[in-house]
């Protein structure tokens, strides 16, 4: 389970590319891993590391800006592949708040439920802040306050609910509430979908 | 006060969410119950993780089904998987779905295949079921009016243990397809052309439903290719309406309903359809009679074009001229004629039986072109078995293609079959994203017919402009 987040001060890291795809950050030739380990190591690996194996120069290669906990992109960040492993490997690496125009629907679920905050704003906004983080600007994430500053600047405002902060405060463990919360729903919904449409719940 | 409320128009999305829902949460989600749940081996075994830890056991395990598909090689299959890792996932899942008592596929089984081709043939997919896969292309299963859709690892598990999934409904584009679809033009092609007309990530928060004539007259497998390649517009879900078709398909499948149950069935699957009056949030057309055969260029299934169009000059769009770049193409050049060394005929977009006879029609007694590497590789072993006896596996391999045995393949290369640096496919599979079908390998899209022409070719070509062969 990831680190709980509630406040973060961080440069950011800016890819200004457009539909950055979850092949690219994460090749489809690691998804054959059965554990989480090293996941860190595989992200925008072709991006970062060349045919010959030297390093391509790319801002997620940098010394600099290892410690960085910000990514701004452009548009469609998240797209394709359902894998995880993209999300995974950016908590890995530090990543925990990611700011783009909009995200993969199946990635944005993917990143709540590991505590990568998931963050849009409007495509000028974000590059604009892309050009600030280039600049070297420090962002500052209260989560409780729901704020995202640069310095005493206010930038954005989170539409989180107390739950979700919360979540990113304490761990994700979904499973554990539904079980204890819904599980009394559920049995009362299967029963009536199985009056309704008992071909689907009594399989042989 | 009115004491009936009014009537409201639904879509066939309200009415599958709305008949799926367990309960509703204060923060805005919904629990939605899940009926069914596909597994294959690259996306659940860190979800088994997450039930072996709270020591759970999957709430219905008859409600599972699983199937190796990404990883599996398409040769030499009585031999064991010769990739360490490749293996060991692959027991991984044996393993895993056995300790928990989940109907499982085997790699000998002849049912064996992908999983969005076996659901479907096994009846496991059905009208008016919500469907989930760690696996985006679960939006396929829409054909048939399932509410499916792509979720990660994490949520399989849930899944699993729970039956329900905490979901936040959708928004609905409704995509009216009008006119008539041209000769050589196929359901590939509208998915394209859908693609760049909307954007790759132009139906994000929505599930899309594709109605009008030309999809009511669309086969299943047509239908299939169609929701299959809505996850490249963005869409998570899409939905076709259930009719005649879909019930002419389904009947008699192994695991779908039978007698009394099947007639039951039908009654509810025939209330599906959206209702006459439903209003979605946004309604796009597309007519069929003005799309022609697409192929991408670039690296974003957005980037489709009809065959005969130039190659777009980057201006100030810097992903173009990446795009440009990593294809090694020239702005402003025609994409017709693109020399092209491999082609690949297969996936859960284009690996179906109507698909291989769409593109064994294009090489019947024809031989590929010289220095072309053709891959034939059936969407299952049913299909692969039905196609033998048909005899279309003869067409392909005296055709000069190879015939596979049933797997992801080169859609996402990790089974071995994969191209190398900067070779160049022709490939009926969903996705050209840079490195999709190996690294530094570069893809085109295009139609089953329009792999064959290119295979024949040896460069991407227009099938209407094909000679007719002697
Ligand atoms: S054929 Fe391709 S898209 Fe379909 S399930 Fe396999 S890897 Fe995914």
């Amino acid at each position: 389970m990831s680190a709980p987040l509630t406040r973060l001060d961080s440069r950011a890291i800016h890819l200004p590319e457009t539909n950055i795809d979850t092949d690219v950050i994460f090749p489809a030739r690691f998804l054959l891993k059965i554990d989480r380990e090293g996941m860190d190591d595989c992200l925008f690996r072709d991006w970062r590391i060349g045919m010959d194996g030297a390093s391509l120069g790319h801002a997620f290669d940098d010394p600099a800006l290892r410690e960085v906990q910000v990514l701004i992109a452009g548009a469609g960040f998240g797209c394709g592949s359902s894998r995880e492993q993209a999300v995974w490997a950016l908590v890995d690496w530090g990543i925990r708040l990611v700011i783009v125009p909009d995200f993969g629907d199946i990635f944005a679920g993917n990143a709540l439920r590991n505590g990568l905050l998931c963050l849009p704003l409007p495509a000028a906004q974000s590059a604009d802040l892309g050009a600030r983080a280039e600049a070297g600007a420090v962002f500052t994430l209260d989560l409780p306050a729901r704020r995202l500053s640069i310095g005493a600047e206010q930038i954005a405002t989170l539409d989180l609910g107390e739950a979700e902060v919360q979540a990113f405060a304490e761990g994700w463990d979904e499973i554990d509430v539904i079980l204890n919360r819904d599980l009394a729903e559920i049995r009362l919904f299967e029963a009536r979908h199985r009056s309704s449409q008992p071909w689907l719940v009594d399989l042989s | 006060m009115n004491a009936f409320p009014p009537e409201r128009h639904r879509t066939l999305y309200d009415k599958l969410w709305e008949a799926h829902v367990v309960c509703e949460r204060e923060d805005g989600t919904t629990l939605l119950y899940v009926d069914r749940h596909l597994l294959h081996e690259v996306s659940t075994p860190q979800s088994f993780v997450a039930l072996d830890r709270r020591g759970l056991k999957p709430r219905r395990p008859e409600a599972n089904l699983a199937v190796p598909d990404n990883a599996v090689p398409t040769v030499g299959r009585d031999r064991p998987i010769a990739d360490p890792q490749a293996r060991a996932q692959t027991a991984r899942l044996v393993e895993n779905v056995g300790k928990h008592g989940i109907p499982f596929i085997t790699l000998d089984d002849p049912r064996h295949g992908i999983v969005h081709v076996v659901g479907p043939e096994q009846g496991f997919t059905l009208p008016g079921i919500t469907l989930a896969c760690g696996d985006s292309h679960t939006s396929t299963h829409g054909a048939f009016g399932a509410l499916a859709f792509g979720v990660g690892a994490s949520e399989c598990g849930i899944v699993m243990a729970a039956q329900a999934l905490p979901q936040k409904r959708a928004r609905t584009t409704g995509v009216e397809v009008t006119g008539t679809l041209a000769p050589g033009v196929t359901a590939k092609d509208l998915a394209l052309a859908l693609i760049a007309q909307i954007g790759a990530n132009g139906a994000a928060g929505h599930a899309i439903e594709y109605r009008g004539a030309v999809i009511s007259a669309l086969s299943m497998e047509e239908r299939m290719t169609l929701c299959n390649m809505a996850i490249e517009a963005g869409a998570r879900v899409a939905l076709i309406a259930p009719g005649e078709v879909t019930f002419a398909y389904l009947e008699g499948r192994p695991m779908a309903p039978k007698g009394a149950a099947w007639d039951a069935a039908l009654a509810h699957w025939r209330s599906l359809p959206s209702d006459e009056g439903a209003l979605y949030d946004r309604e796009v057309t597309l007519d069929a009679a003005a799309v022609g055969p697409f192929v991408t260029w670039g690296t974003s299934p957005e980037d489709a074009l009809p065959s005969d169009a130039f190659l777009p000059e980057p201006g100030e769009r810097p992903r173009i001229a990446r795009a440009l770049d990593y294809m090694g193409l020239s702005a402003g050049a025609p994409l017709e004629g693109t020399p092209i060394d491999t082609v690949f005929i297969g996936s859960c977009t284009n690996g179906r039986l109507a698909e291989l006879r769409a593109a064994a029609t294009v090489l019947k007694g024809r031989r590929i072109a010289p220095g072309v590497r053709a891959l034939a590789v059936p969407g299952s072993g049913l299909v692969k078995r039905q196609a033998e006896e048909e005899g279309l596996d003869r067409v392909f391999l005296d055709a000069g293609f190879e015939w596979r045995e049933a797997g992801c393949s080169m859609c996402v290369a990790v089974n071995g079959d994969r191209l190398e640096p900067g070779q160049r496919s022709a490939s009926t599979s969903n996705r050209n994203f840079e490195g999709r079908q190996g690294r530094g390998g570069r893809t085109h899209l295009l139609s089953p017919a329009m792999a064959a022409a290119a295979a024949l070719t040896g460069c991407l070509t227009d099938i209407r402009k094909l000679e007719p062969s002697a």
